[in-house]
């Protein structure tokens, strides 16, 4: 064949992956002898890989059906190691890892960004000043603040109406970095609330100033940090 | 004269307690227990919230809320489909399964007039006609000498449901899964039968009732253990196992239904129609476990209870009528019946959930698997299983 001295030439790189070949023939190099690996026997029957198989399902259920326990979630909640042995180690807990809900809740990481909250000054009062740079960075648009003046010579501004709509809320954190006040937090830990009603997902001022904690960062962002300022200033995320 | 005996004796009185008390409870009961079980083997919870007002069971109510939601839903026909077949699908895979269950001993003989005595099993032998004995309730409703044959005809029946409800649908892919419905059916049907044939063989009976009161041989009481076919025929129940589960289309042999992906042949049911397939479904897994516990563990005897009492060890002494040896606690009709009842139970709910362990372990195989599993495999290995039972049994038993 014309293509023969091709293939030929193929030959030395060409023995077929995983096979032994046992002789090659005189006459042509492609005519070989190989050994041929075939499955093993309990892979052919399915009876060993089976009942192997069952064995760690049955494991897992009796584990899971006899030992008492919450969950694993809320177990490593209160900091106790998952057991690791069952049958000849301690026969104490059970594995599952369901987390019920509305029972139990896993702890979100510390930067989680929670609903928003507006501070409170020591008074009470809101500490926004309403400067509008939220709304401003806000890529959502969801952050509607109409000012007013206040009393106070010293802080001019306050918000009449500060409103968000957590429908349009991308939930981003922008509005919390540019906020030269410490006014508008979103470490509160909740998620927004399912309504039936698109109106009812818009926050007010009211709502966001009940979640509020009293901040005792300097205005202007003078004075000690707020993170670390005092025992009152901040509540860990989650706590509310 | 119709006596309340006489109506309690009636198969139809003992069919309606079977599926009343029995099929039914236990095939809804799967349906949420499969969902928890496979839970638990995942290191999940599964269902446990479904309740009525506080009570909630761990869930076990979830089976109501399924009926409930199956009921209310639309049933819908599609257009061009065969209305009066598609209709009568549903039934032709349900009804063979409840009629099989004819065959089945779920309990011992009850001799009503004999129910606070204890049992005199000698008198039984030698006075079966004695007043104390009359109006006996036998636990079984069609007992005759070809049960279990009878049961591979009727369930062959069951076959159809499948196959019809693929046709009548109107719908290719359905059509499709109902020729895997069938193939599969057929193949393991061969391998189902020979495999039991090694049992007939041993007992030397094809009634489900002998060989549970029996057991293997006649020189042990029917309820030791050691008497029962799982010590005599383990090849014979490792086969009829695997081939029984291939006859409930289950995972690993769903090919016909394929419920994540393919559907197969009730792609087109709804609501309660498609609901009483799968009702049908969890029936057979309570038929397969009672036949296998009927067959190889003894069907409703309790271990060491004999009629009049536990006996380990001993015998009773048929000339002198006492009893000789061992250990013998005699007790009261009644509870012995009782007893033995709860075991059917216990035996069929334990096979049940161990179904449901291979339904969740293994995975599903692929079509030529499935037939060389079946052919292959299961075929000679059941054919081999005939021979030898029988070779042993000319050679060391008698031949009889």
């Amino acid at each position: 064949m014309s293509a023969s001295h091709h293939d030929d030439a193929h030959d030395a790189h060409d023995a077929p992956a995983g096979l032994k070949v046992l002789s090659v023939s005189t006459v042509h190099p492609r005519v070989r002898t190989v050994q041929v690996s075939r499955p093993e026997a309990q892979d052919t029957t399915f009876l060993a890989a089976t009942a192997k198989g069952l064995g760690v399902t049955l494991k897992h259920f009796a584990r899971n059906f006899f030992l008492p326990g919450k969950s694993k979630a809320a177990r490593t909640q209160a900091g106790a190691p998952p057991a690791e042995k069952f049958f000849f180690g301690k026969l104490d807990r059970n594995d599952i890892e369901t987390v019920q809900y509305p029972e139990e809740k896993v702890t979100y990481p510390e930067r989680f960004r929670g609903l928003h909250r507006l501070t409170l000054r020591a008074d009470g009062a809101v500490r926004c000043v309403a400067c509008m740079c939220c709304p401003t960075v806000c890529p959502a648009h969801c952050i509607t603040i109409i000012p007013a003046e206040t009393d106070d010579k010293g802080i001019e501004k306050k918000p009449a109406v500060f409103e968000i709509d957590e429908l349009r809320c991308v939930v981003c954190g922008l509005c919390v970095e540019a906020c030269p006040c410490d006014a508008i937090r979103m470490d509160t830990g909740e998620h927004a609330k399912p309504v039936e009603d698109r109106a009812n997902a818009i926050e007010t001022r009211e709502t966001m100033m009940a979640r509020g904690v009293r901040s005792i960062a300097t205005q202007g962002g003078e004075g000690p940090n707020w993170r670390t300022g005092g025992p009152a200033a901040t509540k860990k995320p989650g706590e509310h | 004269m119709q006596t309340v005996y006489d109506i309690l004796d009636w198969p139809g009185t003992k069919w309606l307690f079977v599926v009343l008390v029995l099929v039914m409870p236990l095939a809804s009961l799967l349906t949420w227990a499969e969902r928890r079980q496979s839970a638990m083997m995942q290191d999940r919870l599964g269902p446990n919230r479904a309740n009525i007002g506080p009570i909630k069971l761990k869930g076990i109510l979830h089976f109501v809320a399924d009926a409930v939601k199956m009921i209310f839903k639309e049933d819908f026909i599609p257009a061009n489909v065969h209305k009066g077949l598609f209709t009568l699908a549903p039934i032709l895979a349900l009804a063979p399964v409840l009629i099989a269950f004819c065959i089945i001993p779920f309990g011992p003989t009850i001799y009503p007039h004999a129910y606070t005595s204890t049992l005199d099993t000698y008198m039984l032998a030698t006075e079966p006609t004695n007043a104390m004995f009359a109006d006996s309730i036998r636990m079984q409703m069609f007992q005759v000498d070809f049960g279990l044959i009878f049961y591979f005809a009727v369930l062959t029946l069951a076959n159809y449901g499948g196959t019809i409800a693929g046709w009548a649908s109107y719908n290719k892919w359905a059509l499709l899964g109902g020729l895997r419905s069938s193939s599969q059916m057929m193949s393991y049907e061969v391998a189902m039968g020979l495999a039991l044939m090694g049992a007939f063989l041993v007992t030397g009976s094809l009634e489900p009732g002998f060989i549970a009161s029996h057991g293997a041989s006649d020189s042990m009481s029917g309820s030791n253990p050691l008497n029962w076919l799982w010590l005599w025929q383990p090849v014979g129940f490792l086969l009829f196992f695997t081939a029984a589960i291939a006859e409930t289309k289950r995972a690993p042999f769903d090919i016909p239904e394929g419920e994540p992906e393919i559907i197969g042949y009730f792609v087109e049911y709804s609501g309660m129609r498609w609901g009483i397939f799968f009702l049908a479904e969890f029936i057979e897994i309570v038929f397969i476990s009672s036949v296998i516990a009927t067959v190889f563990f003894g069907g409703w005897q309790v271990p060491f209870l004999d009629a009049d009492g536990f006996r380990i060890g001993g015998y009773i002494d048929q000339v002198n009528n006492i009893s000789v040896g061992g250990v013998f606690t005699p007790l009261p009709h009644w509870l012995v019946t009782t007893l033995q009842f709860m075991a059917f139970g216990v035996k069929v709910i334990l096979l049940c959930w161990f179904q449901l362990l291979v339904r969740w372990t293994l995975p599903r195989f692929r079509a030529d698997q499935l037939m060389a599993l079946g052919w292959k495999l299961l075929l000679p290995l059941s054919l081999a299983n005939i021979m030898v039972t029988a070779l042993i049994k000319l050679l060391f038993m008698g031949g009889t």
